[in-house]
């Protein structure tokens, strides 16, 4: 399909939802596509099918503290930059660039790479979702290394990164955003359409702008856009169960940035019917959102937070005490479930006690 | 006593309250030079109570004066608009993303220079002095009269605006600068768009704010008098017309918290039907709910908190066709273009003349229209309403709906969507009503220790010290409510430092000359 410019608000919404609260604001990355697609009237996307087998695939994304990024804009040479040094590492140029991280800003910035270099976005990413940390990948989880590492700030500085594995990677890569100022642009993940075959989540890039469409028709319908949401979602390959899990007013807000990460907690109580109280903690991405201290959402899968009029999706930055929010939970992709991926983004990895329970099941006992 | 005064882009009105009991309330039109209308307004309604200037004790003036100026791009002053933030957010110029009839108004000088702080604080790039300097010179140069400055995360630090300002100052001491720390949170671009609204408005809020005293004045009125703003407590005079952008979309919040006072329902939909608009929005406990996504004033993204209105385009000077009612209307022609005045525009007013539901003008005029065609139309106007109440409402369980403003005389029937519909007496001054009732508030901006204690400890001290503060400022203490809490921890400050901001407000007390009754409600 042919990305336009109209489409730049239904992504940068429906990417604000699988950002799970985290991501960066995708505001900023629709302003960034904006500007880049001035001149551009359309920009490729294509199916993983798409790519030859030995061409090379090349993720951007930006990495930091979301809270940063809304402050501290970017001076627009770092993506371009990293992409370079990735090409000179495999001494091939890209056959496309694609999304390492579907939901929030991250969505947004390889096309804003696209528009500026005339290479196609690839119509997948290796998380169906927003995560943390460089390693929280598909990719990583099938052995696929994301060394060589490129990073580059506004001011030009670059690192590139040759790691011996994903974990150092990761540490590296996230002492250098720190010592950056907390934001930066990075390629990684760099690789061939035949690798990227067997690992990436398919689809993601187009269910995003499904998704943020069919939030928008229903409030230009004057329709319930969470009805709306949820038949999108159950529409979807991966995000099938779907549910609102609650529906109240934000009580309290604690957050701090630390080691290059927003983490915090969220207090919501309930607006009738709903009763009690729900916290939701999150670094950077909700992780677990707890109603009276019983589990109804756990990461992987994924907590949204969105306003409960017209279902805009409210990252962790945007929370604000008094705001009246609903909390809905979304199955992540089976392939982000299994066991070897929770041994990368599980609770557990998060520093969480509780086990990963999928959300369907949670849904069926607490009903 | 209080008077309240509202002045609406085609009405100055004005109340005369008692506590929580209206005296006397009046409409005049709006003038020109906005202070006539004052004097006019006043002067009916004093006259109308039969009370001397002496028994009134506060004054408060609501005003959509200045988000109407914005909005329409009226009367704006160029700006000079200076960023220090670079190599950073190069890739989103100042003023990205605005209307473009609005850039028209603000002009075309815009610098990003080099400086900015990181999240803890310390500088990512020394500030460019020299460069500012250049642009001190380029604004003498081009006769500009206001600036507006920004720099990456000065809410944690604000040392480079203060600096950029000094500098821009040498050369020009009469330059009007608005800095963006002093009006917004974190979000570059958002306190940034703030600010350059704010300096825009900045010639215009001094005149305005001078006329509104020179009213007062010539009536004789001389105790202090103050100006709401957007979350509805009141702001004094001085500081207005230093930060006018604190009044925008105070309208709204006037009118609702208005209706709620004039019904007696705490819990309610409030429908204010205009000449052109009707905005409608929902009491919670007395207050407006608050709107969660960022406003958008004039097609520009601000992080203001601004109730929660939907706005649609149906008012008393709505445009009626065949098969469409506004959202184009005649506004404050009405008295001009509409039928039963005498015009040739068919318009909502008439087809309410016309079903018999209204007495204005001469209903002779309207005589012709076809019986069917206006049973359509009222019909029409009751299916709008009942569509954008459903949807605000936060359950499908029919509730209150009050509606206020000079086009209640639209509704003729039941609305769907409430469980009945309260028109309130003197429903046409809910604004000023609201602005006579507006609230005080206590704010607390300061930086506080975490080390060693409990968070929860801290932000309760903090609480404590803004609900004083709202005391001092004349609450009554039993009426406080915390309505904000912001936290920003500074990394780059030792000790677990965190930069706290609490808003706490509350009802005005009566403010007896002789202080008896003010100390009495601060003890209760």
């Amino acid at each position: 399909m042919m990305f336009t410019r109209d489409l730049i608000e239904d992504l940068a919404r429906g990417a604000a939802f699988l950002g799970t609260g985290g991501g960066g604001d995708p505001y900023i990355g629709s302003m960034l596509l904006k500007q880049a697609m001035r001149d551009v009237e359309s920009i490729k996307i294509i199916g993983v099918d798409e790519v030859p087998p030995d061409a090379l695939v090349v993720p951007s994304a930006m990495m930091g503290a979301p809270t940063v990024l809304i402050e501290k804009l970017p001076n627009g040479a770092e993506a371009l930059q990293s992409l370079i040094e990735i090409e000179e590492a495999f001494g091939q140029k890209a056959f496309a660039v694609m999304p390492a991280e579907i939901g929030g800003l991250n969505a947004l910035l390889p096309l804003v790479l696209a528009a500026k270099t005339g290479l196609p976005v690839v119509d997948a990413d290796g998380m169906g979702r927003a995560f943390p940390e460089l390693q929280m990948t598909t990719f990583h989880v099938h052995g696929q290394p994301a060394s060589p590492i490129s990073i580059t700030d506004e001011h030009g500085n670059c690192v590139v990164i040759w790691s011996k594995n994903d974990l150092m990677g990761e540490k590296l890569a996230r002492a250098t955003v720190v010592a950056m100022g907390a934001t930066c642009q990075m390629c990684c993940f760099a690789m061939l359409g035949k690798h990227l075959a067997e690992c990436g989540v398919r689809g993601t890039l187009t269910a995003a702008i499904a998704i943020g469409r069919a939030i928008r028709l229903a409030r230009e319908a004057h329709e319930d856009p969470f009805e709306a949401l949820l038949t999108a979602l159950r529409a979807t390959d991966y995000y099938k169960s779907s549910y609102v899990l609650f529906d109240g007013k934000v009580a309290d807000l604690k957050r701090e940035t630390t080691g290059g990460f927003a983490r915090g907690e969220v207090r919501i109580e309930a607006i009738a019917p709903f009763t009690g109280t729900m916290e939701v903690s999150f670094q950077n991405e909700h992780l677990v959102a707890k109603q009276d201290g019983v589990v109804r959402a756990i990461v992987p899968d994924l907590i949204a937070i969105l306003d409960r009029e017209t279902a805009e999706p409210i990252t962790t930055e945007g929370l604000r005490y008094g705001q009246r929010v609903k909390v809905m939970g979304a199955s992540a992709a089976p392939v982000m479930r299994s066991q070897a991926a929770l041994d990368v983004f599980g609770p557990q990895m998060f520093g969480l006690p509780e086990p990963f329970t999928p959300v369907e099941k949670l849904q069926a006992n607490f009903a | 006593m209080k008077i309240g005064v509202d002045v609406g882009g085609t009405n100055t009105d004005a109340v005369l309250t008692d506590g929580r009991q209206v005296i006397a309330g009046v409409k005049a039109p709006t003038t020109t030079d906005v202070s006539s209308g004052i004097v006019q307004a006043l002067q009916q309604l004093l006259g109308r109570a039969k009370v001397g200037t002496e028994a009134i004790d506060t004054v408060v003036i609501g005003t959509t004066h200045f988000t109407n100026a914005f909005v329409q791009g009226k009367g704006l002053g160029e700006v000079a608009v200076v960023r220090l933030g670079a190599p950073s957010t190069l890739a989103l110029p100042p003023l990205c993303g605005w209307p473009e009839r609005l850039t028209k108004c603000i002009g075309d000088y815009r610098q990003v220079v080099g400086g900015g702080h990181d999240f803890d604080g310390r500088p990512y790039a020394p500030l460019d002095e020299r460069a500012l300097r250049t642009v001190a010179k380029e604004i003498r140069d081009r006769g500009l009269r206001a600036a507006a400055i920004s720099s990456v995360f000065s809410p944690v630090n604000q040392s480079f605006e203060e600096r950029a300002a000094e500098i821009l100052r040498d050369e020009n001491p009469d330059l009007q600068i608005t800095l963006s720390h002093a009006i917004g949170r974190i979000g570059l671009l958002e306190r940034e768009n703030a600010a350059v609204m704010n300096a825009s408005l900045a010639e215009m809020s001094r005149h305005v704010v001078a006329s509104f005293r020179a009213a007062l004045d010539k009536l004789g009125i001389t105790v202090p008098f103050y100006i709401s703003q957007n979350d509805g407590t009141i702001l004094d005079a001085d500081r207005v017309a230093q930060f006018p952008v604190l009044t925008f979309a105070s309208g709204p919040t006037n009118s609702m918290r208005g209706a709620a006072l004039l019904s007696g329902l705490a819990n309610s939909i409030v429908v204010d039907i205009g000449g052109t608009t009707s905005d409608v929005g929902v009491i919670s406990n007395g207050y407006p709910r608050e709107s969660a996504v960022a406003a958008d004033i004039g097609g520009v993204r601000t992080n203001f908190r601004m109730p929660d209105i939907l706005s649609l385009g149906l008012g008393g000077g709505s445009l009626v066709t065949d098969d469409a009612i506004g959202p184009r209307s005649v506004g404050h022609m009405l008295q001009q273009d509409a039928l039963v005045f005498g015009g040739s525009t068919l318009t909502t007013t008439d087809i309410a003349v016309a079903a018999g539901q209204v007495d204005i003008g001469d209903k002779s005029l309207v005589k012709h229209l076809d019986k069917a065609m206006v049973a359509r139309a009222i019909d029409r106007i009751h299916e709008m309403l009942d569509v954008a109440i459903d949807r605000m409402k936060t359950s499908s369980a029919p509730v209150p709906v009050v509606l206020v403003g000079g086009g209640t005389v639209l509704v003729s029937r039941k609305l769907r969507s409430a469980s009945e519909i309260v028109i309130p007496e003197n429903a046409g001054v809910a604004n000023a009503m609201g602005a006579a009732l507006a609230q005080v508030g206590g704010e607390v901006d300061q930086v506080m220790s975490y080390r060693g204690r409990k968070r929860e400890d801290v932000l309760a001290e903090a609480s404590d010290l803004a609900r004083k503060r709202a005391v001092d400022a004349g609450a009554i203490a039993s009426t406080i409510a915390i309505v904000d809490v912001e936290e920003l921890p500074l990394a780059y400050v030792p000790g677990e430092a965190v930069r706290v901001r609490i808003k706490a407000v509350g009802d005005l007390a009566p403010q007896n000359p002789k202080g008896g009754k003010r100390k009495a409600e601060h003890a209760a």
